[in-house]
């Protein structure tokens, strides 16, 4: 029985899409069987970033609805065995064709087959949101360091602990930029943590590399040397609860900060 | 002969102050032959001028409870003494209900969490929230609020139109404060120093000030008693 993790921030554009990929692929690396879940129904993403678009035949409407079943419309990465399955959402329907009781079932289902089910979220609180968060047992907040994109994730947090369903959710930070943070620019990750109050998952510098393997459809994760890529295991195996408890916080940003010292001393 | 004298053993007793007449109502006998000689002493009495100015009357009825129904029907049987009018009714006991209603209002509610963006905790009587108000989320009381925690969205105190609430926070930066129906929000420029143990009041010119803690204890001496708001 495996565990189902709903990824989720509420603001728009601030990297559920590419955390759920990445996360998928990683875990799927550290040898665990992954499906993941595209509830962003009629503006899917998902397989994009993980270069699976053209593979699709049936989609998460198709499922719900009874018109094939679930293994059929599970999307192969064929990169990883057995490890990585998408079920993608639907481009032709909307997000109210689909229920959270049936997707709590379907869920449900996938849990005794994988692993991890991660559940790509929907911006919003609206359907979609509701729809994604009915079948997970935890819930990962993505922000950035953003002043808005942290209001809304403290409104998510605050409807996500009314789910009795969810544990305590948890936090990443997206998309830091050291040298903005250092000047006072940005928001600082203490501050952050302060503000909302719940447990750190991990944290991810601002790469352009991300945005590059995106558009190739290769999850930055497969790139062993690149930043992002480094967090994303990281965050993967904190996840996993087993190797990496998950260190003090001024140690992880020291260590951050002295690399990214190093690479700017080097230049 | 006994029974006699013992009814005449006044239920009513009339005392007159400079407030108007004090009517100390029995609270021994039945409701029955209390009405009857109210009715007997005060609207029977002859000979009040038809443009006599009107009296205001308090009634003690001591231990005596009174539904809703016959408060409002000895307010009427007074009433038809053509110049005395019920002004107020004391009594030593209340109802159950009332006295929970009277509880709700005054207690202090402790309530431990973070009140997030979009969220709303209201509450009767004085809020103690362990916790902070993040931006955009919003603490209401009947009564005062106070926060231990950062208090940094929107705190509304005496909401009924207690104009005496205050509002404490161990980190005052909120977005909008608000006691009774006066307002006031924080200055756009965002200041560091100086948020911390302060408490907002109303002052004499109707405004909501932000000061140190320390002083409430000369601005509201009624903070600390049990009857703040009796």
């Amino acid at each position: 029985m495996g565990e189902a993790i709903v990824i989720t921030s509420g603001k728009g554009g601030v990297g559920k899409t590419t955390t759920t990929a990445n996360l998928g692929t990683a875990l799927a690396i550290l040898g665990k069987r992954v499906c993941l879940v595209d509830t962003d129904i009629g503006l899917r993403n998902l397989d994009v970033v993980l270069g699976l678009e053209n593979r699709i035949i049936y989609d998460l409407v198709d499922v719900v609805e009874g018109r094939c079943t679930v293994q059929k419309a599970l999307v192969k990465d064929k990169r990883f065995d057995n490890y990585l399955y998408l079920l993608p959402a639907a481009q032709t329907s909307d997000k109210s064709a689909v229920t959270p009781a049936q997707m709590k079932q379907l869920i449900e289902e996938l849990k005794q087959e994988y692993d991890y089910v991660l559940i790509d979220c929907p911006a919003g609180i609206e359907q979609g949101y509701r729809n994604a968060v009915a079948g997970a047992d935890e819930a990962i907040v993505v922000t950035t360091p953003e002043v808005s994109a942290v209001r809304d994730a403290d409104r998510i947090i605050g409807l996500l602990e009314a789910e009795e369903h969810v544990k305590p959710p948890r936090l990443i930070i997206n998309r830091i930029r050291s040298h903005m943070v250092k000047n006072g620019d940005m928001l600082d990750v203490d501050e952050i943590i302060s503000h909302l109050s719940i447990e750190l998952l991990g944290i991810i510098a601002d790469d352009e590399n991300v945005i590059k393997a995106s558009n190739r459809g290769e999850p930055i994760v497969l790139d062993p040397n690149s930043k992002a890529s480094i967090a994303f295991r990281n965050i993967a195996r904190r996840i996993l609860g087993e190797s990496v408890p998950l260190p003090p916080l001024e140690e992880e940003e020291k260590g951050l900060f002295s690399k990214i010292r190093k690479i700017f001393s080097l230049k | 002969m006994n029974v006699v004298a013992k009814q005449k053993q006044q239920y009513v007793t009339i005392k007159g102050t400079k407030d108007g007449l004090t009517l100390h109502l029995d609270d021994r006998c039945s409701y029955d032959d209390l009405l009857k000689e109210i009715e007997e002493r005060l609207v029977k009495q002859a000979g009040v001028a038809p443009d006599s100015p009107l009296v205001s009357v308090h009634l003690k009825i001591g231990n005596r409870y009174l539904t809703p129904a016959q408060e409002e029907e000895v307010r009427a049987l007074i009433r038809r003494s053509k110049n005395l009018v019920v002004d107020s009714i004391e009594s030593n006991v209340m109802s159950k209900a009332e006295a929970i209603e009277w509880m709700r209002k005054t207690e202090i509610v402790p309530v431990s969490r973070i009140v997030r963006s979009g969220q709303v905790l209201h509450v009767e009587g004085d809020l103690l929230l362990i916790g902070d108000v993040n931006p955009g989320g919003t603490v209401i009381a009947g009564g005062n609020i106070f926060i231990l925690g950062a208090l940094r969205g929107i705190a509304h105190a005496g909401y009924a139109g207690n104009k005496q609430a205050i509002i404490a926070a161990s980190v005052m930066k909120p977005m909008q404060l608000r006691i009774g129906d006066i307002m006031s929000r924080a200055p756009d420029s965002k200041t560091d120093e100086g948020n911390e143990m302060e408490c907002a009041y109303i002052d004499e010119h109707n405004q909501i000030v932000v000061d140190r803690l320390q002083l409430l204890m000369h601005l509201r001496p009624n903070l600390t008693r049990l009857e703040r708001r009796m």
